[in-house]
């Protein structure tokens, strides 16, 4: 334990050293303002959620930008240290490689987390102090957003570490992380629309579809924020979510499930691969 | 005393090329160790191996009594090593990084402190490793190496890059820990350095080990001759003495001899010294090159 955590907090180090804490905090700062005060502007001060509409729209900038942020940080701290030869020094001492795997996983979530905690923060202490009325149920709604934010961050993170555990040299890692996110993130739910299209509803019911949004963890993301009761009617997802039967608890361990797997996977193949 | 390091038939193979046949051999504790061979000879496979970063293909490696590739971690901690080209990574400074490495052995971060001062990097240590020269990087290399006084010490091309004045302070770290008990291999090129300063020497080629003692075994096994020159006196401007003349026979070029063995050397050299003509005798023997050069040579004919 305390080595998993010598090599956390030398992950954060140099994260920090490098301005990835600093850039990626600032990224999702800025970009979670202009959301909050320019997102606004269509739907007026009418209703009550102002920042309901801030959580689906910060939802939607999650989905995109965040997995992309972690296989940033995350697809190349294998394959990347091997070429470097820094690996092979780390190797030498009395640190098991599920220790480096789990020290590194627990920095880049901890980097992660800190940048989404402060950059959405920001965007909702503005709102606040702005001066807009905001429910209780709002506010929880926003801590799940952020929580689940972090979760989906850390899947990503936990599948970069599988591709760079796998890949051979740190482009090959580069270009497959670039290709999973196009999957993730775009692909996979145009696909899944042109299924939909396609079978009519004959085969493919309403509960084989929320199966099916339990293979991609962007999907679970969605299905956890956009269908909440006071959000999905901006967040485009009401019908949907009117049929959706996917619990709070099957939510959570499908998300916990996309970071556990990969990154056992990642053990794994990292502990048979040979130097 | 029992081996700290004990090889017995290791092979080891990538798909079809043969990286390491059937090597054995015994490393105790208290000596330098020289492991010399050409580029793929399987020098860096043999120390990955005893590190346990790869698993041989047959054949069994102890190191400190333990298998270093079963996951047994605490053997590694009396373990320092040294990689060929060391990296370090340049976003952190030397004194951290060091101390990162120090924490990793359970030592106190201090201790990081005053190796950095001993190969010479006190002044630099809160600077960047990425504005270190490669000599100062590998500076950083070999106090990281050091950290903890380790039983086991395996470097590899240790004193590439580094200037003479550190040199002799590392191979004084070295003696210093080989006279507490620890066992150092030394990989290297440098043959003419290891000279006297290894104990032992393990001579590699193409994945074997070809020849494996200390210098003096080496030498006796080599059959190389050893060469007497003597300088004479005017008494001997005309012709050469008679106990010189007389061996024309087993190679004499002018006044310097071969001789095959350290006997006949002795005998020559009692007839030699009780001779008042003769101002000065020099002995050469093999050097460290010249028995590696012999037995690859010596490799190559058998094949």
């Amino acid at each position: 334990m305390k080595t998993v955590t010598i090599i956390a907090g030398k992950e954060i180090l140099e994260s920090l050293r490098n301005r990835w804490v600093l850039a990626t905090t600032l990224l999702l700062a800025a970009l979670a303002l202009s959301l909050t005060f320019l997102g606004s502007a269509p739907t007026g001060n009418v209703g009550a959620g102002a920042l309901d509409v801030v959580v689906v729209s910060l939802s939607s900038l999650t989905i995109f930008l965040l997995p992309l942020i972690a296989l940033l940080i995350s697809h190349d701290a294998i394959v990347g240290e091997m070429e470097r030869g820094t690996m092979i020094l780390l190797l030498s001492y009395p640190v098991g490689r599920y220790q480096i795997v789990l020290g590194k996983f627990c920095g880049h979530v901890l980097i992660l987390a800190f940048a989404t905690v402060i950059g959405y923060g920001v965007a909702a202490g503005a709102l606040a102090i702005s001066g807009a009325a905001v429910l209780a149920a709002s506010w929880y709604a926003f801590a799940w957003m952020i929580g689940t934010s972090i979760m989906l961050g850390a899947a990503f993170v936990a599948i970069g570490y599988l591709i760079s555990s796998l890949a051979g040299d740190r482009g090959t890692a580069a270009g497959v992380s670039v290709g999973v996110w196009l999957i993730m993130v775009l692909v996979f739910d145009m696909a899944l629309l042109g299924l939909l299209v396609v079978d009519q509803g004959r085969t493919v019911s309403a509960s084989v579809l929320e199966r099916l949004l339990f293979l991609n963890p962007t999907d679970i993301y969605r299905l956890a924020n956009l269908t909440g009761f006071n959000v999905s009617q901006f967040s485009g997802m009401a019908g949907l979510a009117g049929s959706t039967g996917a619990s709070t608890l099957a939510l959570l361990v499908g998300m916990v499930l996309w970071i556990a797997v990969p990154l056992g996977l990642a053990t794994v193949s990292f502990a048979r691969r040979e130097l | 005393m029992t081996a700290t390091i004990s090889i017995q038939k290791v092979d080891k193979a990538y798909g079809k090329i043969h990286a390491l046949r059937e090597v054995s051999f015994d490393l105790p504790p208290g000596g330098i160790c020289a492991l010399v061979g050409h580029n793929g000879a399987g020098k860096t496979t043999l120390i990955k191996l005893m590190l346990g970063l790869i698993q041989p293909s047959g054949g069994a490696i102890r190191v400190l009594g333990e298998d270093p590739a079963a996951g047994e971690f605490s053997a590694r901690r009396q373990l320092g090593y040294l990689p060929e080209n060391v990296a370090f990574n340049a976003a952190l400074t030397g004194r951290e990084t060091l101390s990162f490495y120090a924490r990793l052995k359970q030592l106190k971060p201090a201790t990081a402190s005053t190796m950095l001062d001993r190969v010479g990097l006190g002044d630099a240590a809160d600077r960047r490793v990425g504005t270190y020269s490669k000599g100062m990087r590998q500076r950083l290399g070999l106090a990281q190496a050091l950290l903890g006084r380790p039983r086991i010490l395996l470097l590899d091309e240790p004193t590439t890059g580094l200037d003479p004045a550190l040199r002799q302070t590392f191979y004084d770290i070295l003696h210093e820990l080989r006279d507490g008990g620890a066992t150092v291999l030394i990989s290297s090129h440098a043959l003419s350095e290891l000279e006297g300063r290894a104990q032992h020497v393990l001579i590699m080629n193409r994945g074997t080990l070809v020849a494996e003692g200390t210098l003096a075994e080496l030498r006796r096994l080599s059959q190389l001759p050893i060469r007497v020159s003597f300088e004479l006196g005017p008494g001997y401007d005309d012709a050469a003495p008679t106990w010189l003349a007389n061996l024309a026979a087993s190679g004499t070029d002018g006044h310097v001899v071969l001789v095959p063995d350290d006997e006949r050397k002795m005998a020559l050299l009692q007839v030699a010294a009780a001779d008042p003509q003769v101002r000065n005798i020099e002995v050469v023997t093999p050097t460290l090159d010249d028995l590696y050069a012999h037995f690859l040579r010596a490799r190559e004919t058998a094949e």
